[in-house]
């Protein structure tokens, strides 16, 4: 790994060392509330396709919490840095490739979700939730993470101010939120939503996750689907990144 | 050194920079100065590769900046106007970040940055975050940034905006050193003092367009070494003149208040603006 790559990793560890506290409780808050609001709430005596209801949403949940984290890690710091502390410039002008410093970002981004993400298995572990975790199922939170990650860096270049940033994660990120099975199962919606919900990255992620966790038949096209999206939203940030400067 | 030919850019179809002219001699201090609007910045920015010009070449050290945009980063380095600094980041790992992005080797890293932390006088506050730093520290932080790498070349895109007198000055002294140890720099200012105490050569942009190029004090003695300024109640009007003993006679018969002073480098802007309105009946 060359050294201005690791210096993009540097910086953003050197930050998650410093805001530990902070970050490690934003990323419990909501889905921790989620985790008792309707799994031990609401669906406490519930069972979907034979499995409790808070094993069916733990997986749901950390689709989720990884989607939301890394969205967020990239894009409001990288919105921050670009119009209010102008250290993005700094980045441009260093002898770095710009698909590196997307890379770079991104990765970060990633592994902030993914830890997000351990944080609630952890949880739910201790609170005797039983579910599958493999090597698939983290492989999946990291890709998850990665075209999130890459979806906020788009949208940190595109976006002029932090309180369109805010628009952006109501109007992108919250449908997905609770239209992507993370709280029920898509069967249950009408054929044509349904088909509209399959287009979209939080679908695949929570169904893969929740395939392996439940040790239900794993459909391989939910890691195709989510490796497309990262490959398309990482292709829009680097040409964003180019176009910053045209 | 650096050759800017014919270099224009528009935004929305109106011209920020329009044809623009200008060589700059290895180890000089070259000031671009012009009013806001002028195109100092966008100017600024197509010289060290972060906005591309729609046509004209810059050529620094035989690279142009557009093709070889790699290679010219190496070579140059920039501090911008705003306070561009990691807000959670200490002083120490700002710069540790900056020798790292430019793949400086670990040892020569950390050299630098105890060498760059005495020449700014910054060695107290390496473990404090930066935004806890007055603006003059944030302003030399972000100076010993710029030439951590060792660049040839150093940007400055109004270094000194928002400082106190005294940090201003600090700022002068320290680029007064760099160009002793032989760096060329180029900085856009509207401070005309801050232009002709450190400019070896200035240009004047208005508009986007180049005003005049040359020698501050050669400048200043073209247009007239001294101004009478006259207040009338709506107004005040410039007149030059080459020597005291004119502005003295001419002012003496002045009935609105006027003062007589040394022409300054705003006097220059002034007088050309004067002459081109002249020119076209304003």
């Amino acid at each position: 790994m060359q050294l201005e790559f690791e210096a993009i990793l540097w910086e953003e560890w050197i930050v998650f060392k410093r805001k530990f506290w902070n970050i490690t409780a934003s990323a419990m808050i909501s889905p921790l509330l989620y985790m008792v609001a309707f799994g031990w709430g609401l669906g406490k005596d519930m069972y979907i396709n034979g499995h409790p209801y808070i094993n069916f949403i733990v997986p749901g949940i950390v689709a989720m919490a990884t989607m939301n984290t890394s969205y967020s890690a990239v894009a409001v710091l990288l919105n921050i840095h670009r119009l209010y502390d102008k250290t993005f410039e700094q980045y441009l002008i260093a002898p770095l490739p710009i698909y590196k410093y997307v890379l770079g970002k991104v990765l970060a981004g990633s592994f902030r979700g993914m830890y997000a993400g351990f944080i609630i298995l952890t949880i739910a572990f201790l609170a005797g939730v039983k579910i599958k975790v493999t090597f698939i199922f983290v492989f999946i939170m990291f890709l998850n993470g990665l075209a999130f990650a890459s979806l906020g860096f788009y949208a940190a270049l595109v976006v002029d101010s932090h309180a369109d940033m805010n628009r952006f994660s109501t109007y992108v990120l919250l449908p997905m939120t609770f239209l992507c099975g993370t709280f029920f199962s898509l069967e249950n919606m009408p054929p044509t939503i349904q088909k509209v919900i399959y287009l979209l990255p939080l679908t695949h992620a929570s169904r893969g996750l929740r395939s392996i966790a439940l040790e239900t038949p794993f459909n391989w096209v939910n890691i195709l689907v989510l490796s497309v999206f990262f490959t398309l939203l990482f292709s829009l940030a680097i040409r964003q990144c180019y176009k910053v400067t045209a | 050194m650096i050759k800017v030919c014919s270099l224009s850019k528009s935004f929305n179809n109106k011209n920020a920079v329009c044809k623009l002219d200008f060589f700059i001699k290895k180890g000089s201090i070259y000031g671009i100065l012009g009013p806001n609007g002028a195109g100092k910045t966008t100017t600024f920015r197509m010289l060290v590769t972060l906005l591309k010009p729609d046509s004209g070449t810059v050529i620094i050290n035989n690279k142009e900046v557009t093709r070889d945009s790699n290679d010219i980063k190496k070579m140059i380095g920039m501090v911008s106007q705003h306070y561009s600094l990691q807000s959670e980041m200490t002083v120490w790992e700002i710069l540790e970040l900056h020798g790292k992005l430019h793949s400086m080797k670990r040892k020569e890293r950390h050299d630098k940055i105890d060498e760059l932390l005495h020449f700014a006088n910054l060695h107290q506050e390496s473990d404090k975050i930066a935004k806890q730093l007055s603006g003059g520290m944030k302003r030399k932080l972000m100076l010993i940034r710029a030439i951590m790498h060792n660049p040839e070349i150093l940007f400055l895109d109004e270094p000194t905006v928002g400082l106190d007198p005294i940090s201003r000055r600090n700022i002068w002294l320290l680029l007064e050193k760099l160009k002793n140890r032989g760096m060329t720099i180029i900085l856009t200012t509207h401070y005309i003092e801050e232009a002709e105490k450190l400019c070896d050569n200035v240009l004047l942009l208005n508009g986007g367009k180049r005003l005049i190029e040359g020698i501050p004090q050669e400048l200043i003695a073209n247009t007239g070494k001294y101004t009478v300024e006259v207040f009338d109640p709506d107004n005040s009007e410039h007149y030059f003149f080459y020597s005291h003993k004119d502005a003295v006679e001419f002012s003496s018969k002045m009935n609105n208040k006027y003062i007589v002073r040394k022409s300054n480098l705003e006097d220059v802007f002034i007088s050309i603006n004067k002459k081109a309105g002249d020119a076209i009946g304003i």
